[in-house]
């Protein structure tokens, strides 16, 4: 593929129907009301010349290079600044126009270094190109003039620098910042020629707000900003359209590359799900897929005390064959397993259980999403009838009242985030319900009408008290649960109870009852509100019951089926979802069907030539549990590292140590790897082929932009396993197994690389009367036929603080590093978080003598570790917070055996601890993003 | 430092127990052991049927009447 280059109609589309009919150069067109002139010319094929437009930007008109002459109409207006009227005749291109623009052109150029030819961006530079398309060909003004020739180049970004002698002053950037990202990082200082951009008060980008999204950079229309690694490899050449793989959004990027070697991930306009924005992990932290980290050959090792050997992919995969079936001979079909990844693309994720089910013969398969998103499958199934959120991300834009529960968008789900933020700058009304005061809470332009500042744990208490409101004070939508509910006369008994009023569980949750009240009216009484929720929700030990006091209180309220309105988790790893939608549970076939069903069970028994099993097989901590009591004896683990990121390390570490065989399939040897007896390597997002599905369902294509660099795609590898444990498995591309999966699975019917490649990503499910998907589910009914109302009692944890553990640990992430790190920390992101920090109350802290930057001890009643402390009033007293982000810290150390009740999901939002001062140290904390 | 010794399958049908405890006691037993029929691996289920009959388990009464309504796990 040649580089691809996005036509930029200069300013934004206006929504509606096109009805506004316009004569340009003598062509007619027909646009949407409230469409720029510059833009209707541009569909009509007629490209004004411009410099401070772009279409991802409202039009700003300070260039002047855009004039065009309008019939009826006295000067020559800015075409970027107005609007089409019926009827009006423009005219592009005059001799008098062209005279304006050479002069326009003429000044920015005489104060430009005239480099063009060694710059980085020689032939992708606007302002080039805009000085060949007026035709100017001489400066008349001289280049010794005042000019800012010698301004510094701020380079304290480790990604992109700031030639601040190559600035035109358009603020395309600050522009960029403020409405696209919503940081406002960004300001245009001083006034006519001293004008110019500065990053906060005048410091570098590094010590600003700035968050490194890339937006500035990417509408920047000269070299003044600028990607590093344009500098240093040169321009792109081809391009090739693929998909994030860090988290649940799915962004959708073009990888621009120079020969093999990628020099750039540039947003996607076309990108459904992100629309041409990105975030710094996206953007720029692409780097670890070549670090020198990376194992490319795999290894074997009788015992994990051994060292490794690095051996060929025939004998690594003979000897798991091998392995398997010798501990299946000794201890039964049961006594293996495999755990899929919420990393990998929806295909060899669909391998691995296939793997599973008809190689290994059982349903021994689980994923990490058990530990993350599993109480949202049960939640929602259980109440709407399909395990997935209810809406597309656009339809925040419909959204009266966002309310978000125990989710931190701006550094979890960044791009998403700045979608909420356009919303709520234009006047959505905000709820946070969260422990810690969230970026979101209170941001540039954004104030949350309510901060529900909950203890954590309390969430159902929470939820029933809304609920409450809802039913006591009228506030039900009684047309919409009559029609499309059931179970709700008994819920609202339930409900109603005194014990679940906002006064009754004050004390609990520690939110003032008259700020549940309030915000319970706002939230039901917008025309459309939004629930957005994410790990906050779900890692608790009543996270399934959370998710659907969630879902009961949208149905209540009538806010499910429509735009604006619905039910949304936001996914964590880039294929939470998809890894679900494969059939990576225990319990359940791909497109969540249980595993008890024959007509299922057929399907697949047909078309794999193996009975299946009926009964559901053991979940991630049940794995662990059985193999301490010595019944579950081998495990094939897919790019997990779930030493450090399952809870209760102590625990997970004396299950591994007491297998026969542990098989780790990933890019870099990590902390579970210390236990494996093989080392599968595993391809990066660069070199997959394949399909991820992100928290809107939305399946994106992952392209590869280069061959594996370890020989081998990952399932060609989960194949080969099968294949030497007698299974014949095999598929000539990963086309084929999208296409098994298409024909097993209704809702994703018709679904191939094919139709994908041609009408860019579906939402499922996909089917006969939705053959393109489905952006907004339960329109007309739910997926269960009607939604069901679920009494959701408060069960506390049995995680209390004490004496011994006063204050509650709960954990959670930053916007630089993604997970246990093991990609982010191989990049220059490690820049903004260095090392993971314990949040703390300024009065917790005071009362244990620990200053900022102080080493404190972390204890509680399963472990204990090291860190050093932040004091930040953004904690409430009593609790404190941490990321998991670095192995050296090993936050899980610290986490217990709890987990939601109906999923096993682990409770990672509570525990309780101590924090003890062990080292006094100067404090030095780098500056974290995102603080 | 401790750690809990209840055995694994002893907690977690106490926990969903704990779910139920303001429901008629009969229709919760059939829900929890319809829920720990569909979630839970024979192995587990055939442990929590054994020790379902035992005094002193821990088990929670409503977990108890959830198991006896359990048909025998098997497993391989
Ligand atoms: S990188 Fe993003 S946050 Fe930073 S200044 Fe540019 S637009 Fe703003
Ligand atoms: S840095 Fe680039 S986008 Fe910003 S004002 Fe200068 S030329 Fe325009
Ligand atoms: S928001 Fe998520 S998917 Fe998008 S670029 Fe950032 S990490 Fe990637
Ligand atoms: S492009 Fe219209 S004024 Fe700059």
């Amino acid at each position: 593929m040649s580089l691809i280059k996005e036509q930029d109609y200069g300013t934004p589309a206006r929504p509606g129907e096109a009805t506004v009919s316009v004569e340009i150069d003598g062509k007619t067109v027909l646009v949407p009301e409230g469409t720029s002139v510059m833009r209707a010319a541009a569909e009509a094929g007629i490209d004004i010349p411009k410099l401070c437009a772009t279409d991802s930007l409202e039009p700003f008109g300070s260039c002047r290079l855009c004039l065009v002459d309008i019939d009826g109409r006295k000067g020559s207006p800015a075409s970027c600044t107005t609007p089409c009227t019926p009827g009006m005749k423009v005219r592009t291109q005059t001799p008098k126009l062209a005279e304006l623009r050479r002069g326009v052109m003429e000044l920015y150029i005489s104060d430009h270094p005239l480099d063009c030819l060694t710059c980085p961006t020689n032939g992708d530079c606007e302002l080039q190109d805009m000085a060949g398309v007026v035709g100017l060909r001489e400066v008349r003004y001289g280049f010794d003039g005042e000019n800012h020739l010698d301004l510094p180049t701020d380079s304290s970004n480790p990604y992109f620098d700031y030639d601040a002698s190559k600035c035109i002053a358009c603020s395309r950037c600050v522009r960029a910042c403020d409405e696209v990202q919503g940081t406002f990082a960004l300001t245009l200082e001083g006034r006519g020629f001293a004008t110019k951009i500065a990053a906060g008060a005048g410091g570098s980008f590094m010590e600003s707000d700035c968050v490194s999204c890339g937006a500035c950079v990417q509408a920047c229309p000269t070299a003044t900003l600028q990607e590093r690694t344009v500098v240093e490899l040169g321009m792109p050449t081809r391009s090739v359209l693929t998909t994030c793989a860090y988290c649940g959004v799915g962004c959708s990027f073009k990888a621009e590359l120079r020969g093999d070697e990628v020099v750039r991930m540039v947003p996607y306009k076309d990108g459904k799900a992100n629309e041409g924005h990105s975030c710094v992990k996206g953007r720029f932290a692409f780097g670890y897929a070549s670090h020198p980290d990376r194992q490319l050959k795999p290894m074997v090792r009788e015992r994990i005390t051994d060292p490794w050997r690095e051996v060929e992919w025939g004998e690594a995969v003979e000897y798991v064959g091998k392995r398997m079936l010798e501990i299946q001979a000794g201890h039964g079909a049961g006594a293996i397993g495999g755990i899929t990844s919420s990393r990998c693309t929806n295909e060899e994720v669909y391998a691995v259980q296939k793997m599973v089910r008809a190689a290994f013969g059982n349903n021994n398969v689980d994923t990490c999403a058990r530990v993350c998103h599993s109480p949202t499958g049960y939640g929602l199934k259980q109440t709407y009838g399909t395990s997935a959120g209810t809406q597309d991300f656009k339809s925040v834009e419909k959204a009266d009242v966002i309310l978000v529960i125990g989710a931190n968008p701006t550094d979890a789900h960044p791009v998403f985030a700045s979608r909420i933020k356009r919303r709520l700058r234009q006047g959505a009304k905000l709820i946070v319900a969260d422990p810690r005061r969230i970026d979101l809470v209170r941001s540039p332009h954004i104030e949350a009408q309510h901060h529900l500042r909950l203890m954590p744990g309390t969430n159902v208490a929470l939820i029933n008290a809304m609920a409450h409101v809802v039913v006591t004070e009228g506030l039900v939508d009684r047309e919409f649960v009559a029609e499309r509910c059931e179970d709700f006369d008994e819920w609202e008994r339930f409900i109603s109870g005194p014990e679940h009023s906002p006064e009754a569980v004050e004390e609990i949750t520690g939110v003032p009852a008259a700020d549940v009240r309030a915000a319970t009216r706002l939230y039901a009484s917008a025309p459309n509100a939004t629930i957005m929720y994410g790990l906050g929700v779900t890692e608790h030990s009543q996270g399934s019951t959370m998710v659907m006091g969630m879902a009961n209180l949208a149905m209540a309220t009538g806010n499910i089926g429509r735009e604006g309105v619905g039910v949304n988790p936001l996914r964590g790893q880039n294929n939470v979802q998809g890894s679900c939608d494969m059939g990576s549970f225990p319990h359940e076939l791909p497109g969540y069907r249980h595993v008890s069903d024959d007509a299922v069970r057929n399907v697949f028994e047909t078309l794999w030539g193996r009975t299946l099993q009926s009964e559901p097989g053991l979940r991630i901590p049940n794995m662990f549990d059985a193999a301490i009591d010595g019944s579950f004896r081998a495990l094939f683990v897919q790019g997990e590292d779930i030493v450090q990121s399952d809870p209760n390390t102590k625990h997970v570490t004396a299950a591994l140590s007491a297998m026969d065989l542990v098989v780790v399939q990933d890019l870099f040897l990590n902390e579970t790897s210390k236990y494996a007896h093989v080392f599968l390597p595993g391809t990066s997002f660069l070199e997959k082929d394949g399909t991820f599905t992100n928290a809107e369902r939305r399946i994106n294509r992952v392209r590869p932009v280069m061959a594996p660099k370890t020989g081998k795609h990952e399932w060609q590898i989960v194949c080969e396993i099968a294949q030497a444990m007698g299974y014949p498995m095999k598929y000539d591309d990963a086309a084929q197994i999208m296409d098994e999966i298409a024909i097993t699975t209704p809702t994703f019917a018709g679904v191939s690389f094919a139709k994908l490649d041609q009408v860019g990503s579906v939402q499922w499910p996909c089917n006969d009367n939705a053959p393109e998907g489905t952006p907004i589910m339960h329109i007309d009914g739910f997926v269960r036929g009607r939604g069901r109302f679920v009494d959701t009692v408060y069960v506390p944890t049995k995680e209390r603080s004490t004496r011994k553990f006063p204050l509650i640990l709960t954990t959670g992430r930053i916007l630089s590093q993604y997970n246990v790190g093991a990609q982010t920390r191989r990049t220059g992101n490690s820049a903004w978080h260095p090392e993971d920090l314990l949040e703390m109350h300024p009065h917790d802290a005071e009362v244990r003598g620990v200053r900022d930057g102080d080493t404190v001890s972390l204890t509680s009643r399963v472990g204990e570790t090291s860190l050093r402390v932040k004091i930040d009033d953004r904690m409430p007293v009593g609790v404190v917070y941490t990321t998991f982000h670095h192995p050296v810290t090993g936050a899980n150390v610290v986490t217990t055996e709890h987990s939601d009740w109906a999923t096993n999901c682990p409770e990672y939002k509570v525990t309780a601890v101590e924090v003890a001062l062990r080292n006094p140290t100067p404090a030095t904390a780098a500056p974290a993003m995102a603080e | 430092m401790t750690t809990t010794h209840t055995p694994p399958h002893i907690r977690l049908a106490n926990e969903i127990s704990a779910q139920f405890q303001q429901r008629d006691p009969a229709a919760a037993a059939q829900e929890i052991a319809q829920h720990i029929q569909s979630f839970w691996d024979p192995r587990m289920r055939a442990k929590l049927i054994a020790d379902a009959g035992a005094p002193g388990s821990g088990l929670d009464p409503l977990a108890v009447a959830a198991a006896a309504l359990l048909p025998p796990a098997v497993h391989g």
